[in-house]
């Protein structure tokens, strides 16, 4: 049996009356062990203005690099209440920010590991499908060794690696660009 | 070690593209660079896990969010989410968000000079059964204008939002109601150029499910990214 795809519909102006209530800024509770980052940005559109009516969402491992998911067979450790979703919406002014741990390396393709990443999705008005990204960490070796960074041209990986901002220790920028001078890269990853 | 199973690439023409001019918000917001491709990996083939205690029970009646009784046609939206090899979805997390009767959102942004009702929220949610099967109790929604163009109103829609077993079967999208005269004129609805992949998101009148002297039916199937049939060897 073979189906296609439902195709995809923009979220709209109005989703957060939808949405809002799995809201979630916070994807380490106390009991999480791994180093604690705050990351903060905006989501800008194609004339470099704030788009406040976008959802950004997230999916990352622990600290350990392990899933809280069933297909993640690894013999890691996994604290309970541990999920690794996030969903934030953009205030007024095109900003979003969440605090989080670090996550660890997971597997990638031809038994080498990943560098740490989150998994991110942005949903608006205007976005007739999501836009699929990632956010890197800036210091991070891995990441000159990393599969999915080495799929994006080398002068457009910066778009996809957090910045530390001086003077405000465990803080990182990433930003959204969707379309324009300093394009976030975004990904064919299916639906 | 072997390479992972990814999930099933939309076929073509069934996804909307990212830029639809005639869909006026899209043309500042579309990437103006091709994406790039990207072979599924454990990041994309795990995803949040949604378990009952995440649920409100009573999420899926929006009829009786309130003590007082929501104004409009009571329907009946229901259906099965499968994924594109035909095997139910279960246990997954189905959100929706509606217009109430009269064509307006609760929304601080929504200024459609048309009533509020204070007894309609016009959002619920539902987890799918061991079946993928869901079924919601809700409104006809009104339709409503938006700025798009020159006298512009949306189709009577509900959004739907559904995760599905991973991260790369996440999906975003609106039922309509069948017979809607303004499909034709909506540049949303026709943003998909494949004509039965479009007509798929019009939803079924259903006998079978409408109650006597209670409520319509609309039966919407949903259908998620099936997993490749074979591990990926390069």
């Amino acid at each position: 049996m073979s189906l296609q795809a439902t195709s995809s519909q923009t979220v709209g102006p109005y989703f957060s009356i939808g949405l809002t209530r799995l809201k979630q800024d916070s994807l380490a509770g106390p009991g999480v062990s791994g180093g604690r980052v705050t990351i903060e940005g905006r989501v800008l559109d194609g004339d470099g203005m704030a788009v406040p009516d976008a959802l950004v969402e997230l999916w990352q491992a622990n600290a350990s690099g392990k899933y809280a998911h069933p297909e993640d067979n690894q013999n890691k450790p996994l604290e309970p209440g541990f999920t690794g979703y996030g969903r934030i919406p953009t205030d007024d002014n095109g900003k979003f920010r969440f605090a989080t741990i670090k996550p660890g390396q997971v597997p990638g393709p031809d038994g080498k590991t990943q560098a740490p990443h989150i998994a991110v999705s942005v949903f608006a008005r205007g976005l007739l499908r999501r836009l699929v990204t990632r956010i890197y960490f800036p210091d991070e070796p891995g990441n000159a060794g990393d599969f999915v960074l080495n799929l994006v041209e080398p002068a457009r990986r910066d778009t996809l690696i957090a910045k530390n901002i001086p003077g405000q220790a465990g803080t990182l920028e990433w930003s959204v660009i969707l379309q324009g001078p300093g394009e976030t890269v975004f990904f064919d990853c299916g639906m | 070690m072997a390479n992972i199973a990814g999930y099933r690439r939309p076929y073509p023409g069934t996804q909307p593209n990212h830029l639809h001019p005639t869909y006026v918000s899209s043309i500042k917001r579309a990437p103006s660079k091709p994406l790039v491709y990207m072979p599924h990996t454990l990041t994309e083939v795990t995803g949040p896990v949604f378990g009952k205690q995440s649920i409100d029970v009573k999420a899926c009646d929006l009829t009786r969010q309130s003590s007082g009784e929501a104004l409009g046609e009571r329907i009946i939206v229901s259906g099965r989410v499968l994924d594109e090899n035909g095997r139910p979805v279960p246990q997954t997390l189905v959100e929706i968000w509606q217009a109430n009767a009269a064509g307006r959102y609760l929304h601080k942004r929504d200024q459609h000079d048309a009533p509020l009702d204070p007894n309609f929220t016009g959002c619920g949610h539902a987890l799918t059964d061991d079946e993928g099967r869901y079924r919601f109790v809700s409104i006809f929604p009104g339709a409503y204008p938006w700025g798009n163009h020159y006298n512009a109103w949306r189709p009577c829609h509900i959004h739907f939002s559904l995760f599905g077993p991973a991260f790369a079967t996440r999906l975003v999208t609106q039922m309509y109601f069948p017979g809607d005269p303004l499909l034709p004129f909506d540049p949303i609805f026709n943003c998909t150029a494949d004509e039965k992949a479009r007509n798929r998101l019009i939803s079924l009148f259903d006998w079978e499910t409408t109650i006597p002297s209670q409520a319509l039916g609309y039966r919407f199937d949903i259908i998620l990214s099936g997993r490749e049939a074979t591990p990926m060897e390069k």
